[in-house]
């Protein structure tokens, strides 16, 4: 099939930054999104143009580094599927494709497709530690975990931390992903000693990188790759009050 | 945001009741407005639980104004660069997109609705008349504008309520279950549709003469 792109190009982060169009022909309905990519940047190599700068590594679906906003919609409409495993059968021949970067004043682009994305890494190390000794591997079930908190706990820890929650909310909120990280600790036994502490400290650094509020507009869990749950949200702003109301 | 709108939501579940008064017709209309400004009478002066509720309901209104237009500006700030495609809304719920324009419109009609009801500057039988007098004379077929305005920010609180009342539940850390969130979404979609159809009641049977 063949393309027309609409792709965001920045040179670097003071660049203003502009959209331009490409025609990509000879699309196999088999490649992946980033595939697509690929084949336009290596037409543009051998034209001598600048290639597309996009964020990619494992190209799974598990890593967390991909992500843009495909026709208006993070990681594109296709539901639970990061960029990388959106496959071009979702498109068709014809088709006009509006490519941008996550659009966050807390997610500076630093090129093209590519924003930097150390505010989440901040975030997480706001967090801190956790009280667990760190020497030999303890005795297996000494620390007994209800099996639904197991299994919400591991649907939290499944974030990427891709950054499609900030890109989809009308916010421009990062309150998902914080929730997932402080969801996924906050309802194991080793959580607990530092859980407020935690819940206080993580979103205060959220608030300090400049993102949004949330008004519980949904959008972030629409999108979300991984499906973290809305409740994660409620779960953060209980621990949050928590601990302010102390 | 969710405190003072859920004070809000009680004030209006309050006012919804007392308006049915009007289909018990003048005299047990009339009464209630006399016994709000009397209630407490005589250990208390006449007015101390309006004045309350009415400054309660002041503070309410401009700390949730406030709220939402800091959550407004922090919004622009946090997106400078806008999308270029349209954003194509993945959520299911319109009444989420309608807070923030609705909220101006009910703004504008409180006011409205405060001169016309409450001090009758705008309304036609002015501020002597009786309480049912002026929500009568406010609401006939000449002046259907006037009802008209009063439907559409009837169903602008409808939507407004349709996101907010179960929004607040989540702001507070309440829905720790997805049942739970569910549950509340749909209490509050039964809940706002209940107090749209019970505000609405008295204007349109008024406009087409049942309640004279």
């Amino acid at each position: 099939m063949n393309l027309t792109l609409k792709i965001w190009r920045q040179n670097g982060s003071s660049d203003k930054g502009r959209m331009v169009t490409y025609r990509v022909e000879d699309v196999s309905p088999d490649m992946s999104f980033l595939e697509m990519l690929d084949v336009l940047n290596e037409r543009l190599i051998l034209e001598g143009e600048d290639p597309v700068a996009f964020d990619h590594d494992c190209r799974e679906g598990i890593c967390g580094m991909c992500g843009m906003v495909i026709n208006g919609v993070a990681h594109g409409e296709q539901k639970l599927t990061t960029t990388c495993q959106l496959h071009m059968r979702h498109f068709k021949d014809g088709d006009v494709i509006t490519i941008e970067p996550w659009r966050s004043a807390a997610f500076p682009v630093i090129k093209d497709l590519v924003v930097d994305r150390s505010a989440f890494d901040r975030i997480i190390q706001a967090g801190g530690f956790i009280s667990v000794p760190a020497g030999s591997a303890p005795d297996a079930h000494s620390i007994p975990v209800p099996k639904e908190d197991a299994d919400a706990a591991f649907d939290a820890a499944t974030c990427i931390g891709c950054g499609a929650c900030v890109a989809a909310c009308p916010n421009g909120s990062a309150s998902l992903f914080t929730a997932a990280k402080i969801m996924h600790l906050g309802l194991l036994p080793q959580g607990q000693p530092e859980r407020e502490s935690r819940a206080k400290a993580m979103v205060e650094q959220m608030d300090a990188e400049g993102f949004g509020g949330c008004t519980n507009t949904g959008e972030c869990t629409a999108v979300c790759p991984k499906g973290i749950p809305f409740e994660a949200i409620a779960r953060m702003n209980a621990d949050y009050l928590k601990a302010v109301s102390k | 945001m969710a405190v003072t709108g859920a004070i809000l939501v009680l004030f209006l579940i309050g006012h919804m009741l007392g308006n049915l008064k009007v289909f018990a017709g003048a005299d047990s209309f009339n009464h209630y407005a006399e016994w709000l400004r009397t209630v407490g009478s005589p250990a208390l002066p006449n007015r101390t639980a309006l004045t309350i509720a009415e400054i309660v309901l002041g503070i309410s209104v401009l700390l949730h104004m406030w709220a939402a237009v800091s959550l407004a500006r922090r919004a622009a700030k946090a997106r400078p660069v806008k999308y270029a495609a349209k954003r194509k809304s993945q959520a299911s719920g319109y009444a989420t997109h309608t807070m923030r324009y609705g909220g101006v419109i009910i703004a504008l009609f409180v006011i409205w609705h405060l001169l016309d009801m409450t001090f009758g500057a705008v309304n036609p039988k002015g501020g002597d008349a009786t309480p049912y007098d002026r929500m009568i004379a406010g609401f006939q077929p000449d002046r259907w504008w006037v009802a008209l305005f009063y439907l559409v920010a009837m169903a602008m609180v409808g939507l407004h309520l349709r996101h907010g009342m179960w929004s607040a539940f989540q702001t507070l850390g309440l829905t720790r279950r997805p049942n739970v969130r569910r549950g509340l979404q749909t209490g509050a979609a039964v809940v706002s549709a209940a107090l749209v159809l019970g505000f609405v009641a008295a204007p349109f049977c008024i406009l087409i003469g049942v309640v004279k």
